[in-house]
């Protein structure tokens, strides 16, 4: 039984193609260096996968890091916001708090509710945290740093990370607790909203290039900063603030943090959660926050690519985390600035404005593609300045409308 | 009979029947301020009823003070609206001063200088209590960042007060007949130059302030959605449930103590009283709960504008207290109000020619306020139940006492 399995993986490895950087790297670097001896009746398929495993180790022990940095950079960047310094007192300049609080959070006792679904309970948090984590795996963060390619990338990580919403169901049934379970209700329906504006405008792309693989995505942007999607055409501009402000609602953060508005359903749908338990939902929150980036630098944003064209400024795998970092910026500053929207205000955006509007760029991006050729110079060129036009007449239009605006002040009497 | 049948079940198909849902909010809640328990029924997020329940501060302070002589009775003031404490102290001493001034035998008067410290520290007090209100009203939105601000500048607040009592947060600074002297601020002095430069250097500091804060929240988008045309309190209904104050003001009546029934020196002092109005264009309804948030904003405006008059006149010279051998009213009773920073506060006191009186009763203006919540919230979302209890501004240690 296990041989059988284990002959069809070395089949279906050997199905790739033959550049599988896998194989590669074990025939030219490995293998030479390996003792006569092992190298001899070492069959090139198990060298393979052994490579892979070792890289797999090495990402599953890489990415968690992520979060440990975010945290920090999150708690520093509301302190700036706030007039504050932020954690300061564990370890030089409080570098060392999350690793703290993550030995604080190992500790605690693990309470389950006793009236709650006992089973449920204890799996939710690892779904939650194996899905957002089980995004990376798709996303290349450089020319050679992508852990698994496929030729379906794009639609593996929204398929992926669509899962995360039965973790948060099942946390927040499970809990028998009636705010998580509000919680829980109100993430269901917003993720799923948002993930259909979020996909359309991923498809906007998806059209563009032709491919879903994500390699494929980056290498159709490797001419500098106009090649990339986001410049391609007008509707990819606008897809990409559709995407991103989905991306943000996908990820439960203000202005769309409701699944755990802290004044109205005290934590929402993880009330009852203690120790580890908070602690994966915690992790795989600023996780998905990284990913969404990634996602958006990947897809728009030239991936790894750099601004230059055939210059490696701001490019390569710093580029690439520089560039992802910047949009996780921007939701911490939206998320320190903006109040939280109400449960219809957030559909009504959702379902009234963005999808209709997503429809609209697909339909366009179609028109687009029959009337130009998407990586032609005067292609670029014609959407840029209907970008450039477009922004200005809509700053122009909000700056009237602003200077229109009376001042919100009930007069004296 | 099968064609009936048929109808019968369209309509049940029409009017799926749902289960409502009872929550408790509170009493350990992060947005009810304090421990106020509301008794939630829910049909998903829309509310069909909320039940305040109250009493879970509840300290006997009226039956307390039938045990305290009159001074005894001012540091259990303190406790009652803890947010704006020099106030409800004001309030009290208003009280008996006008229960003392009855008695003809003794000439009694309140000295001049306490009436202008008075005056300046209670209108610093009620900037620090609208600034509480801002920043609590903030983060009950969802917006963290007001919260910090408004508690930044409240601290500034705070040690200013500290400075003339010793005290943050409960004072007992304001006393019957004029204001402590425990720190003393000798006329003309070094010490108290320094004092009034500090509070004219808070203001000059403050004032831009709140229009940054304006720009930050009030005219903030996502703000004006949640709260503009929310729990629409009209005028007649503020009437009917005795709210007052900010509350009263944001449904549109145009009433306030200090100018309509001026105690102490307020009739000396030039200040406009914010009225809510439709704004139309961007959609405040006159007694929405944007109305009643803005009208505070104003409010600490004018408060500015009263302490700089203080400043520009300078404190007038003379003792601050009055001659007062023991506070041993006249048998009789008062009811008087005074306008502290969440509305009417008064105080019924009894006096049978004692020390300590018969009966104290105080009126919370939060309590009438918030009764007026079961009403507001009928069929209106969870969230918005938070915007309403955040825009009333109730303070539990005065609602239940």
């Amino acid at each position: 039984m296990l041989d059988f399995f284990f002959e069809g993986f070395i089949e279906n490895i050997n199905l790739q193609d033959s550049s599988n950087w896998a194989k590669d790297f074990f025939q030219n670097v490995v293998m030479p260096r390996l003792p006569e001896a092992v190298a001899g009746h070492l069959p090139v398929e198990v060298g393979t996968i052994l490579v892979m495993l070792v890289c797999a180790g090495i990402f599953v022990a890489v990415v968690p890091l992520l979060p440990l940095v975010l945290v920090l950079a999150e708690r520093k960047v509301a302190a700036r916001f706030q007039n504050r310094t932020g954690p300061m007192r564990v370890g030089p300049w409080g570098t060392l708090q999350t690793l703290a609080d993550g030995v604080k959070l190992i500790f605690k006792e693990d309470y389950i509710p006793p009236q709650g679904d006992k089973i449920l309970f204890m799996l939710a948090p690892y779904v939650i945290f194996a899905c957002s984590f089980a995004v990376f795996a798709a996303i290349p963060f450089g020319q050679d740093i992508l852990v698994s390619e496929f030729n379906i990338g794009i639609f593996y990580i929204m398929a992926i990370s669509s899962v995360i919403v039965m973790g948060v169901i099942m946390a927040g049934w499970s809990s028998n607790s009636k705010w998580s379970l509000l919680g829980s209700l109100r993430s269901a329906a917003q993720i799923v909203s948002y993930e259909i504006p979020l996909g359309l405008s991923i498809l906007t792309i998806v059209m563009l290039v032709g491919s879903l693989s994500m390699k494929e995505i980056v290498a159709s942007q490797d001419g500098g900063i106009f090649t990339w999607l986001i410049f391609r055409s007008p509707f990819t501009f606008i897809a990409f603030f559709i995407f991103f402000i989905s991306a943000i609602a996908e990820v439960n953060r203000t202005p769309f943090d409701l699944p755990e508005a802290e004044s109205e359903i005290v934590a929402g749908f993880h009330t009852e959660y203690s120790g580890m338990r908070f602690a994966l939902f915690f992790i795989a929150e600023y996780a998905n926050m990284f990913a969404v980036s990634a996602i958006g630098v990947t897809l728009f944003l030239g991936g790894y690519e750099g601004i230059l064209p055939g210059y490696d400024f701001l490019g390569g795998l710093p580029g690439f985390i520089i560039k992802s970092l910047g949009l996780v910026f921007i939701m911490m500053w939206l998320r320190w600035t903006l109040p939280r929207l109400r449960v219809d205000q957030l559909m009504n955006l959702c379902w009234k404005y963005f999808i209709p509007i997503s429809f609209f760029n697909i339909f366009g991006t179609g028109i687009w593609g029959l009337i130009f050729d998407t990586d032609d110079v005067w292609s670029i060129g014609i959407s840029c300045v209907i970008i450039y036009v477009g922004l200005i007449s809509a700053y122009a239009v909000a700056g009237r409308n602003l200077a229109r605006k009376p001042e919100p002040q009930p007069s004296s009497a | 009979m099968e064609s009936t049948q048929q109808t019968e079940s369209r309509i049940i198909e029409l009017k799926p029947f749902t289960d409502e849902m009872i929550v408790n909010m509170g009493p350990q809640h992060p947005s009810t301020h304090g421990v106020l328990r509301l008794e939630l029924r829910l049909d998903g997020e829309i509310v069909r009823e909320a039940i305040p329940h109250i009493g879970y501060l509840h300290r006997c302070f009226e039956k307390h003070s039938e045990n305290l002589s009159y001074p005894q009775i001012i540091p259990f003031t303190d406790r009652m609206d803890y947010v704006a404490a020099m106030n409800q102290n004001w309030g009290f001493c208003l009280a008996v001063e006008k229960l003392l001034e009855a008695d003809e035998t003794k000439d009694f008067e309140v000295p001049e200088r306490a009436e202008y410290l008075r005056v300046l520290i209670c209108e610093l007090n009620r900037i620090a209590s609208h600034l509480l209100s801002f920043g609590t009203y903030g983060m009950d939105i969802g917006a963290f960042t007001p919260f910090l601000y408004a508690f930044r500048d409240r601290e500034r607040l705070l040690l200013l007060f500290e400075k003339v009592c010793g005290a943050r947060l409960t004072y007992n600074y304001i006393r019957i007949g004029g204001v402590s002297e425990i720190i003393p601020l000798e006329p003309g002095s070094v010490a108290e130059q320094n004092y009034l430069d500090e509070i004219e250097e808070f203001l000059d500091y403050f004032e831009p302030k709140i229009d940054e804060y304006n720009d930050l929240l009030t005219s903030n988008s996502i703000f004006s959605e949640r709260t503009m045309g929310v729990a629409v309190m009209p005028a007649e209904m503020a009437i009917s449930y005795g709210a007052t104050g900010p509350n009263l003001r944001g449904s549109g009546v145009d009433w306030d103590l200090r100018r309509d029934e001026p105690y102490s020196i307020y009739d000396r002092f030039e200040f406009d009283v914010p009225v809510a109005k439709d704004i139309p264009e961007l959609g405040a309804v006159v007694g929405d709960c944007w109305s009643r948030y803005k009208v505070r904003m104003d409010e600490m405006k004018e408060s500015v504008k009263i302490v700089r008059q203080i400043l520009a006149e300078g404190l007038p010279d003379g003792p601050v207290m009055a001659d007062l051998k023991a506070v041993r009213p006249p048998q009789g009773e008062i009811y008087f109000r005074s306008e502290a920073p969440r509305g009417e506060l008064g105080f019924y006191i009894v006096s049978d020619g004692t020390p300590k009186p018969v009966r104290v009763k105080g009126r919370s203006p939060c309590f009438s306020a918030l009764s007026a919540l079961q009403e507001l919230s009928r069929g209106l979302m969870v969230a918005d139940i938070i915007a309403i209890i955040g825009s009333i501004d109730i303070v539990m240690g005065e609602v239940d006492r």
